[in-house]
């Protein structure tokens, strides 16, 4: 065992990498993963709040809708409301014994961070298609188009490009948070390090190398999801098909020059 | 079809936001190929007209007959009568998220069930129509007003409607858009395209229309043809209403 810290963190690294790489493909599994089924959730949820009630629905459907809002809410607020690591204590060692339902470490990990993602994000979906201007909806209302049209086609699109930063922040959230569920048992980064630590009684190494290894992962997330908000806005630029006969201007900037690349990217990320 | 019956008959329609009455007892028809200009001060309800029209919003009481057929009973769905009357709004509506073509298409593929090809070949054809064709690649928040309201007149037209409702098309824009928006809107109406124009020109209104209904306070103050309403005037609330805009 070397003295000094940088050859202890070599010394660490060497014995343990693969420790390291598996318990950071754990944390990342779980955490993509659970970003996945948390926005599906909180799309789903978003949409089941912003469905729009008026006076000439049926009383059925009304009462239906009520209820369901009624759940929806309860859920949101839930599981926003309380410590995921209680959540996670309660699911995995409570529920056994009360309702007798035995979730394996996995599922019960994914299911978890998923239901904590999902309630948080109902409420930035739920943000996100509010803030959609109503001119949008009536343009697509106005050619015909049916609630569930206007929401897929026009609507939704949008909103998902107006809560890219938010699923973004979510994921970067998972990644860290992930780290609650060694209170269950799942090995990631976390747990991974703890173990590492402990057995030379090196925290302050092990745990340089964990800190640095959560940095790059959320980092490296933070700049994937950026690449995919600019490719969602598409090219800055267009090409004029032929010359415009009516108009008296041709071309606006909307932007700065020195912001307007030819080639579309942006010049900061 | 016989081309003396009204295509768009309202009947005592009426429109209040809680104890707010907008509109009241409003009666009035349009045949086909008639070009009906709404004017009026701000406030007397010619928006609310138009958008009760296109049921974005819901008439309190009254009757909308579109080919004889009460669109306001249960059994007509919003959505297939919207379809057949086109609208074009102030604040243009473009789909933020769609090129020009794709804007002009979207609803023929999805409403009309047309096929890509024949959506699109259908949005060039009234892309080229009002001038926008060069910019199907652009986005909407790329292109000037005018530009906007001509890419929002071809969406609308893209679905080939019966009738075509304009709210205010040049209000939100300069006067140098005005002018190319005004000149697709003449094309139409010249080609004997069914329009409802809620407007401020004026000249539009005198030039273009087949008939022009005046509004004041939420009631049909006087209707005629452009010579009847532009000419010699006796209703004081018109008089005073036009003698604003020759002032300016």
């Amino acid at each position: 065992m070397p003295q000094d810290f940088g050859g202890r963190i070599v010394f660490i690294l060497q014995n343990y990498w693969t420790s390291f790489l598996k318990g950071a493909g754990t944390t990342m599994a779980i955490a993509i993963i659970s970003t996945l089924i948390g926005c599906l959730i909180g799309f789903a949820i978003g949409i089941i709040q912003t469905i729009p009630l008026s006076k000439g629905d049926n009383l059925l459907k009304k009462i239906f809708l009520r209820i369901v809002w009624f759940f929806v809410g309860v859920y949101v607020e839930v599981f926003r409301g309380t410590p995921m690591m209680v959540q996670a204590m309660f699911i995995f060692y409570g529920m056994p014994l009360v309702f007798g339902i035995k979730l394996a470490m996995w599922p019960a990990a994914i299911l978890i961070v998923s239901i904590n993602t999902g309630a948080y994000m109902a409420e930035t979906v739920r943000g996100g298609i509010l803030s959609i201007d109503n001119g949008q909806t009536e343009g697509a209302l106005a050619i015909g188009m049916t609630h569930w049209q206007t929401m897929t086609n026009v609507i939704l699109p949008q909103a998902l490009r107006n809560t890219i930063p938010q699923i973004g922040n979510n994921l970067i959230i998972n990644i860290k948070d992930t780290c609650v569920l060694s209170v269950i048992g799942t090995v990631e980064l976390f747990y991974t390090t703890k173990g590492i630590a402990g057995s030379y009684y090196t925290y302050f190494e092990a745990f340089t190398i964990t800190m640095v290894m959560y940095f790059i992962l959320t980092f490296i997330c933070s700049r994937v999801l950026r690449l995919w908000e600019s490719k969602l806005d598409g090219p800055q630029n267009y090409d004029l098909a032929t010359t415009d006969t009516l108009a008296h201007t041709s071309g606006l900037n909307t932007f700065p020059k020195s912001r307007r690349p030819k080639d579309g990217t942006r010049d900061s990320l | 079809m016989n081309e003396q019956n009204p295509i768009l008959e309202i009947r005592h329609l009426s429109k209040n936001f809680g104890k707010n009455i907008v509109l009241k007892d409003i009666d009035f028809s349009v045949k086909k190929g008639d070009a009906t200009c709404v004017i009026g001060a701000s406030g007397s309800g010619k928006s609310t007209l138009l958008r009760c029209l296109n049921l974005l919003e819901t008439p309190s009481s009254g009757e909308i007959l579109f080919h004889g057929k009460n669109i306001l009973s249960q059994t007509v769905k919003p959505a297939a009568y919207r379809a057949k009357t086109g609208m074009v709004f102030q604040s243009f509506n473009l789909f933020n998220n769609m090129n020009v073509l794709k804007n002009c298409s979207v609803g023929p593929i999805k409403v009309l069930k047309l096929s890509r090809n024949e959506a699109e070949e259908r949005a060039m054809k009234y892309l080229t129509k009002v001038g926008m064709a060069p910019y199907i690649n652009a986005k909407p928040s790329q292109l000037s007003g005018g530009q906007k309201q001509r890419v929002a007149i071809a969406k609308a037209l893209a679905m080939e409607p019966e009738v075509l409702l304009f709210d205010e098309p040049t209000s939100a824009l300069d006067p140098q858009m005005v002018g190319e928006v005004l000149s697709v809107m003449r094309t139409l109406a010249s080609e004997g395209m069914t329009m409802i124009v809620v407007t401020h020109e004026m000249a539009f209104a005198r030039d273009v229309s087949t008939r022009v209904v005046f509004m004041a306070d939420g009631v049909i103050d006087c209707s005629g043809t452009p010579q009847e309403i532009f000419g010699d005037i006796q209703n004081e609330k018109l008089k005073d209403f036009l003698s604003r805009f020759n002032n300016q």
